[in-house]
């Protein structure tokens, strides 16, 4: 369902992806690792076009569009790319003018332009889903973190995406409060949704994952089922990455961390 | 132009076999322009009847009307634009203000025939010894009102530290305090002030006689025509001798107006080479000398309190509040497009943009009010009315500074409320108007709020183009009143009571906008 060919960016002199090529199918669940700064965050945001690649092509569903093509500057392209995927960022970016179920109904509303009360029931819905109809009225400012990107993630779902793509979601949060993001996200992985996450749990990516793809130097260095990446890994700079403290790794040493450059 | 040519050929052609055309009427409400500001007793208000209007040339204008067959209808307007305002057109069709009839005015606008005969009086304190006559004031500190004859004469004197006034009344409160050592003014001035100012006296005999006589654009040839008909007829039945009589202005001089044939003598007075005391030898005796009788509604007649002054006040400070009203309203939205097309637009329109901020935040508002009211109809003929050309001026210059507040607004909104709206799908325009705007202006909310007092304040440089609103009007009546405290804490509280309602509605919208 999705197909990534010969993927390629570079901001300045740095190239942050080096031709990266990746085939999901629907309902597959992806982790992406990789030491801080190898790309895995720029290659998501590429997904759906908040960065703009170099060259290369992207095909999701039906929608395919080649970088430094006519195709890649056709606005109604990019919107049909990103009416497609749903996104979940470090720091949740909720509407902080609107409250909950406002910014769950904001894209049913203004993007498929459903009538407002349909998109009212839209977004109880998914607000009971992840466990949170009873704060429906709160403004983002009188919720937790946890809370934050559960709303986020229920904003993300109400345009039914094909693919969810998560930077990081957990990395802004407390210890204490990543367990219930990550139980929703456990749920929407065994009700079959396609998730491409970039994270440092590595213990949740196991649990969840059907792939792990290892990023170094904006190049797939190496992919497979997780156990198999996990407990034996082949190449020398994931078993380096792996041995390098992966405790620090799993419980936020990389949660100040900005977005890759 | 075309209408007063060929009625000229008309009269003058008799017999000619030129088309005979009627001579264009007179419109049915003639607009005379004057300034109240500070003018007793040509134009004022009686302390103890706000309401009305007196002075001689008030009544002067009412006489001329009925006698033209029209309806007198005053136009409030600023004293140093008269001549520009009257050349303009749109605004009044005649000034009855004092103007002098000079050589320099006649090359601008057209004059009657005079209506009064006026001298230079020099007036200095009674006990300043010193003072005899403008050539032994050499060091010494002149105040005149701005572009009169005075002003003229002072600045042609070698020596005289002048000072420039821009109404008829506050030079006397400064010669008294001192601040000052002599007045150069027109004789009627003199003898109301010495009046109210015991502590002053006449330095010398009034000199450089001249006339005042009521201007109309060039181009009205047939209405001057008609208006030095009346005139004449004025000063023949005695109408002039009684209203002038009323403000003991009568005198000889005044009874010499009938027999006044057109000739430049004017111009005699302004050789520089001719010596300015010499001209006292062939100036008239005042007849007007000394104490002057009951002038209706002197200042100090009355009640004194202020209070009665506030209708007033509260209808100027109408004007106040829609000018600013309109201003910021024109403001907000030109800024908002700026600052959109400052952050958005591309290279060519976001350095426009850029530039049209740096150029009306850095010229004075003044300048653009002038560029914008008496430039454009200059140079392309927009004749714009002084009430749009204040809004379009405030608000064009409002909007550079709103801009700035936008812009500071827009870019304090994280980069990822824009990137999170994105990536739901919502169009660029969407994002903007939905999601980065509404939490743009909670920033730029205080902001905008501090500009909009401001602009209640700033509103008061309109009159200048004849709106009279609060400030303004607070001048005119203070003068009138001759109450600077009583007043001036009234239109405070006015100005306050409107900027505080203002500060506490934008107060409520920001508690709306909270996040």
């Amino acid at each position: 369902m999705i197909e990534i060919h010969g993927l390629k960016k570079r901001f300045g002199a740095v190239s942050v992806l080096d031709g990266i090529d990746h085939r999901q199918a629907a309902g597959e669940v992806v982790a992406l690792i990789g030491p801080s700064g190898c790309g895995k965050s720029t290659f998501l945001r590429c997904l759906n076009w908040l960065e703009t690649p170099d060259s290369g092509s992207i095909r999701l569903g039906e929608v395919r569009i080649d970088a430094g093509t006519p195709s890649a500057s056709d606005p109604s392209l990019r919107q049909r790319l990103r009416r497609h995927t749903g996104m979940i960022f470090q720091q949740f970016h909720l509407f902080p003018h609107k409250t909950a179920l406002e910014n769950v109904m904001e894209a049913p509303v203004q993007v498929d332009r459903r009538p407002p009360p349909e998109a009212r029931d839209l977004a109880m819905g998914l607000l009971s889903k992840v466990g949170l109809a009873d704060r429906a009225h709160h403004r983002p400012s009188q919720l937790s973190g946890g809370q934050q990107q559960r709303v986020a993630i229920a904003r993300a779902l109400a345009m039914k995406p094909k693919v969810l793509l998560c930077d990081e979601p957990t990395s802004a949060l407390d210890p204490e409060l990543r367990s219930e993001v990550l139980a929703v996200l456990r749920t929407l992985a065994s009700e079959g949704m396609t998730l491409l996450l970039v994270t440092h749990e590595l213990a949740f990516a196991r649990d969840i994952a059907h792939r792990i793809v290892f990023v170094e130097g904006g190049r797939v260095v190496e992919s497979g089922p997780a156990p198999e990446v996990l407990d034996h890994p082949r190449h020398p700079r994931l078993r380096e990455f792996l041995g390098n403290s992966p405790s620090a790794q799993t419980f936020g040493a990389d949660r100040s961390a900005k977005r890759p450059s | 132009m075309f209408l007063a040519w060929t009625a000229g050929g008309w009269l003058i052609g008799g017999a000619s076999p030129v088309p005979a055309k009627p001579e264009p009427p007179l419109p049915r409400v003639l607009r005379w322009a004057n300034d109240a500001e500070g003018g007793a007793p040509y134009i004022f208000h009686p302390a103890d009847q706000p309401n009305r209007l007196v002075g001689f040339e008030v009544e002067l204008a009412e006489a001329l009307c009925q006698r033209l067959g029209c309806e007198s209808r005053f136009v409030q307007y600023n004293w140093s634009n008269l001549i520009p305002g009257l050349r303009q057109g749109g605004n009044f069709d005649i000034v009855i203000a004092a103007l002098e009839r000079t050589p320099e005015n006649l090359a601008q606008v057209a004059m009657s025939r005079p209506y009064f005969t006026f001298g230079q009086q020099l007036i200095t304190r009674a006990q300043d010894s010193g003072v005899g006559s403008l050539t032994n004031l050499t060091g010494r500190r002149v105040g005149v009102l701005a572009s009169t004859l005075s002003h003229r004469l002072a600045s042609r004197q070698p020596g005289l530290e002048v000072r420039v006034y821009d109404e008829n009344v506050n030079y006397f409160r400064d010669l008294e305090l001192g601040r000052i050592d002599a007045v150069l003014t027109d004789s009627p001035i003199a003898a109301v002030q010495l009046r109210d100012h015991p502590t002053l006296r006449r330095a010398g005999p009034p000199f450089a006689p001249a006339h005042y006589a009521i201007a109309v654009p060039l181009e009205s040839r047939h209405l001057l025509t008609r208006i030095d008909a009346a005139l004449g007829d004025l000063i023949g039945d005695g109408t002039l001798e009684r209203i002038y009589r009323r403000y003991a202005l009568w005198d000889a001089d005044q009874a010499k107006l009938a027999t006044w044939k057109p000739e430049p003598p004017e111009t005699d007075t302004l050789k520089p080479a001719q010596p300015l005391d010499l001209a006292t030898r062939t100036a008239p005796q005042p007849t007007h000398a000394g104490h002057i009788p009951d002038i209706p509604g002197n200042p100090g007649t009355g009640s004194r309190s202020p209070l009665r002054y506030l209708p007033i006040l509260l209808e100027a400070a109408g004007t106040t509040l829609w000018v600013t009203l309109a201003s910021m309203t024109l403001a907000v939205g030109w800024g908002l497009v700026l600052a959109l097309v400052r952050l958005h637009g591309s290279r060519i329109w976001r350095w426009a943009a850029m530039a049209y901020v740096e150029v009306f935040r850095g010229t004075p508002l003044l300048l653009q009010l002038y560029f914008i009211y008496f430039g454009l109809a200059q140079q392309w003929g927009w004749t714009l009315s002084a009430g749009a050309a204040a809004v379009l001026t405030l608000g064009l210059n409002y909007a550079a500074n709103e801009a700035e507040n936008f812009r500071a607004g827009l870019e304090a909104v994280p980069r990822g409320q824009t990137e999170a709206a994105l990536a739901l799908g919502l169009s660029p325009l969407q994002t903007v108007r939905r999601i980065v705007l509404p939490q743009a202006l909670r920033i730029s909310l205080p902001g905008l709020t501090n500009d909009l007092i401001a602009l209640f304040k700033d509103s008061s440089i309109v009159s200048v183009i004849g709106l009279v609103e609060l400030t303004k009007e607070f001048l005119i009546r203070s003068l009138d009143a001759g109450d600077y405290l009583g007043l001036g804490v009234l239109t405070a509280a006015i100005y306050f009571a409107m900027g505080h309602t203002a500060s506490l509605a934008a107060r409520a919208l920001e508690r709306r906008l909270r996040t």
